[in-house]
């Protein structure tokens, strides 16, 4: 092996992705010999589709952390983009593209409305967000009157199903929407964050903002560029939590923000921005889909679930709190 | 020698105030040039120029390598080679080493990011300061020491040309100031101008060839390194001169108050015996790292010495938390008062009652306005602590005033015996010397006083008696005048 590549083996050993990594193949072990059906191509596949939503906003949420910043009006913006983009499809008709520009259309705007009142009026990121969650749910609550919509267009309905195949007697699984739209967020969001400029001027920014104005980065246009890629993400996270409901339902949706702000945590970003990354989240998902799945097959009453998420939750943050203070003294020794 | 950066008549004004008046100055291919000058002397307004972020008033003149810039701004500066780096460094902890030294790389429009590219930059860039670190560390993990190289490496990285380095040696040890000091050279060599803006007079006439005095906005002159001494510059600094000489053993001393004997911790200081008699004033120096603030915080309760003994007062006792020491009439007032001594976004009412809310508490534990206002003015008045409405938040004091405010705030506990570490980092001579002021009038009072200072004329020409430590042990004890300056300075560095 090549020097760099044991050097940055040693640094991923001591990262917070090495012992989540740890943590969840330990818990899947267990599982899996508790319970035959946790290891099963069956419910990999469910897990994948079923989690895909939560998935594709913590990749928006991670964005919005790692530049300093914080949302969590996400799930509002995804109820209004989903109501309006498929009633629109019922009444005018649409395709796939169709649907999907809309949705990306209005996540974006619903986001860049956020940059814009955090960034001209200097207003904290949370306050602003508390407040678009409320009057986004509220508009559309009063406009809708919390009506569902049962009818989709058929092909809409019926979803998509590629690379088909077999797999033990009598099934067959293949990629569906969720899990095709949940794998080019991930893809999109290493790209943006790793392979490219703006991705580390986000990075950079949220270590030092000081430093990024003093560097003349253009601040505002990455604020704008951060919130309009939450938005764009809950307006296609929308959309494929529609097609798995086979449904829209304007008053779901909201009040699981704390979901995706588990999984993006528990994944090691901090809310004082400028850490984090897209491994980390794709960890702190699975950590907490395997949990809330190993509740359900364990038989626990599902009661539990929101007690062992906030405990996974705070010990993943003591950790992280705990190895950087000692890492910091060991520093000072030296 | 060719002249790199020349301007004249430059003036600035904010609002009605003359920030900077008619400024000429040069700067020469390869010098090493100090800018000195006490707060609001227009040293940081001087620095924006020629960087750029601001603009002089019409009627100045800047000409860098012989070219005229009537509107010189950031973007020009950088291109002509002019890179400030700022105390605060302006690194961004959570990047790598690589990156934060090839900054440069990732602004502009979309692009990909060329790793291997950055990485090499880097490489060279700290191969030609002679610094080696893991490209692909993160900074957070350095040293300030580490870190203010790669800010260093991050200008030359953008070809520097003129490095500018506001108080680049506020958080440094001596060690790292002298290693420092050898690269500042090195850069000279290599034909860079810097310019260091700094309070320690003494660094600056070790390092510079040129020293610029800025007092009140205008130049009061530029003159070669030799031919000043520290006492000159301070008087051309303030306009004020500060004939200080070594105090005599304070012959009234009056009985040991805190007595130490063997005192050790572990990995920190060991055998450390000393007295404090009341009445006296005592300098500790050493290096960063020496244990000299382990010994304080000991003293202070705050790290509990693993051996040996604390007697106050004539009686053993124990410290194992600050809150004891306090109860024993122990106060200290830590080095770093913007973090840990001050609430700076409250009012001086508030950070001067902090320690004594319970003595102004009523018979139903609520506190006393009334008392608090008479507590506060007593204070304020005593110290002499400027501040229109005691309402006013810290924040808004100068540092000379924030520092007062400090002392207040533990003088207010009526304290046996009072420890303070680096009383005098980032406050103007002047007002230096009103803490100074203060420090006497404490010892005068029957107050046994510890000074703990980097500085050895402060030590020497302030104290009665002075301690150095060197590597955790107590190395002299000596009268003020049986030493000297020189004496000292080679206890400190032997």
């Amino acid at each position: 092996m090549p020097e760099s590549h044991i050097a940055s083996f040693g640094r991923f050993r001591r990262s917070h992705e090495f012992w989540l990594l740890i943590v969840i193949l330990g818990l899947c072990a267990s599982l899996g010999f508790a319970n035959a059906q946790f290891l099963t191509m069956q419910n990999l596949f469910d897990l994948l589709t079923s989690y895909a939503f939560v998935g594709i906003l913590a990749l928006g949420l991670l964005v919005v952390l790692i530049a300093g910043g914080i949302d969590i009006s996400f799930t509002a913006t995804a109820s209004v983009a989903q109501y309006i983009t498929l009633s629109i499809a019922n009444a005018y008709g649409a395709n796939w593209i169709g649907v999907f520009a809309i949705a990306i259309g209005i996540g974006g705007a619903l986001g860049a409305l956020n940059a814009i009142f955090i960034q001209k009026f200097r207003i904290p990121s949370i306050i602003v967000s508390v407040a678009t969650l409320n009057i986004f749910y509220g508009l559309l609550i009063f406009f809708t009157g919390g009506k569902y919509i049962y009818s989709l267009p058929d092909w809409f309905a019926a979803g998509i199903f590629w690379f088909e195949f077999e797999w033990g007697k009598d099934s067959s699984y293949g990629v569906n929407l969720q899990i095709l739209a949940l794998a080019l967020a991930f893809l999109v969001t290493w790209l943006l964050l790793n392979r490219t400029n703006i991705g580390r001027q986000i990075y950079a920014l949220g270590g030092n903002a000081d430093a990024a104005q003093r560097l003349g980065f253009h601040i505002f246009g990455l604020n704008i560029l951060v919130y309009c890629y939450m938005g764009v993400m809950a307006g296609i996270a929308s959309l494929i939590q529609a097609q798995l409901a086979q449904s829209v339902a304007p008053t779901v949706l909201v009040g699981k923000e704390l979901d995706v702000v588990a999984a993006v945590v528990i994944g090691g970003a901090s809310l004082m921005g400028g850490t984090g990354t897209v491994l980390g989240t794709f960890l702190g998902l699975t950590l907490l889909a395997v949990l809330q799945n190993g509740i359900i097959l364990l038989g626990i009453s599902s009661y539990w679930s929101p007690f062992f998420v906030g405990l996974v939750i705070l010990i993943s943050v003591s950790a992280t709190a705990w190895s950087q203070r000692e890492r910091r003294t060991r520093g000072a020794r030296r | 020698m060719a002249t790199f950066l020349e301007m004249s008549g430059i003036s600035k004004r904010f609002g009605g105030v003359h920030a900077l008046r008619n400024i000429d100055l040069t700067l020469e291919v390869g010098e090493v040039h100090c800018l000195v000058g006490e707060n609001g002397s227009g040293k940081s307004t001087l620095i924006k120029i020629i960087s750029g972020v601001e603009a002089a008033e019409p009627g100045g003149r800047i000409a860098i390598s012989g070219k005229e810039y009537p509107k010189l701004n950031p973007v020009y500066s950088t291109h002509c080679g002019i890179q400030v780096i700022y105390q605060d460094l302006s690194l961004f902890p959570n990047l790598t080493v690589a990156e934060n030294i090839a900054m440069a790389h990732h602004l502009g429009g979309l692009h990909s990011v060329n790793w291997a590219a950055m990485r090499a930059i880097a490489k060279a860039t700290m191969a030609k300061i002679g610094v080696e670190f893991d490209p692909d560390t993160k900074v957070s993990e350095l040293s300030i020491a580490g870190r203010q190289l790669i800010a260093i490496c991050r200008a030359l990285a953008a070809d520097a040309k003129l490095l500018i380095m506001d108080e680049p040696t506020a958080s440094l040890t001596r060690h790292e100031v002298n290693a420092l000091i050898e690269l500042v050279s090195e850069l000279k060599r290599a034909g860079i101008c810097v310019v260091f803006v700094s309070h320690r007079l003494d660094e600056v006439l070790e390092i510079a060839e040129r020293v610029t005095v800025l007092r009140d906005g205008a130049k009061v002159g530029t003159f070669a390194a030799d031919t000043i001494d520290g006492r000159k510059l301070s008087h051309l600094m303030t306009g004020k001169s500060f004939e200080y000489q070594v105090q005599a053993p304070e012959l009234a001393a009056g009985p040991v108050v805190l007595e130490v004997e063997g005192l050790g911790r572990e990995g920190e200081y060991e055998d450390v015996s000393l007295r404090l008699r009341a009445g006296e004033v005592v300098g500790l120096t050493g290096l960063l790292g020496s244990g000299r603030t382990e010994l304080a915080l000991s003293l202070f309760g705050m790290k509990p010495p693993d051996r040996g003994t604390i007697v106050l007062d004539g009686r053993p006792i124990a410290l194992r938390t600050n809150a004891e020491a306090i109860h024993r009439g122990i106060a200290y007032v830590s080095e770093d008062r913007l973090t840990l001594g001050l609430i700076l976004n409250q009012s001086v009412t508030a950070n001067v009652t902090l320690t004594v809310l319970e003595r102004l508490a009523s018979a139903f534990g609520l506190i006393a306005a009334r008392a608090r206002q008479t507590h506060v003015a007593r204070w304020v008045a005593e110290l002499g602590i400027k501040v229109s409405n005691p309402a006013n938040a810290v924040k808004t004091l100068s540092g000379g005033n924030q520092q007062r405010v400090v002392l207040a705030k533990w003088m207010a506990t009526n304290p046996r015996v009072l420890i303070l570490d680096s009383p005098t980092v980032g406050v103007d001579i002047s007002a230096k010397d009103g803490i100074y002021e203060i420090i006497r009038r404490l010892a005068h009072d029957g107050v046994a006083v510890l000074m703990i200072s980097d500085e050895i004329p402060e030590v020497l020409y302030h104290s009665h008696r002075v301690l150095v430590m060197r590597e955790g042990r107590l190395t002299t004890d000596v009268a003020a005048a049986a030493t000297s300056e020189d004496a000292l300075r080679l206890a400190v560095n032997a």
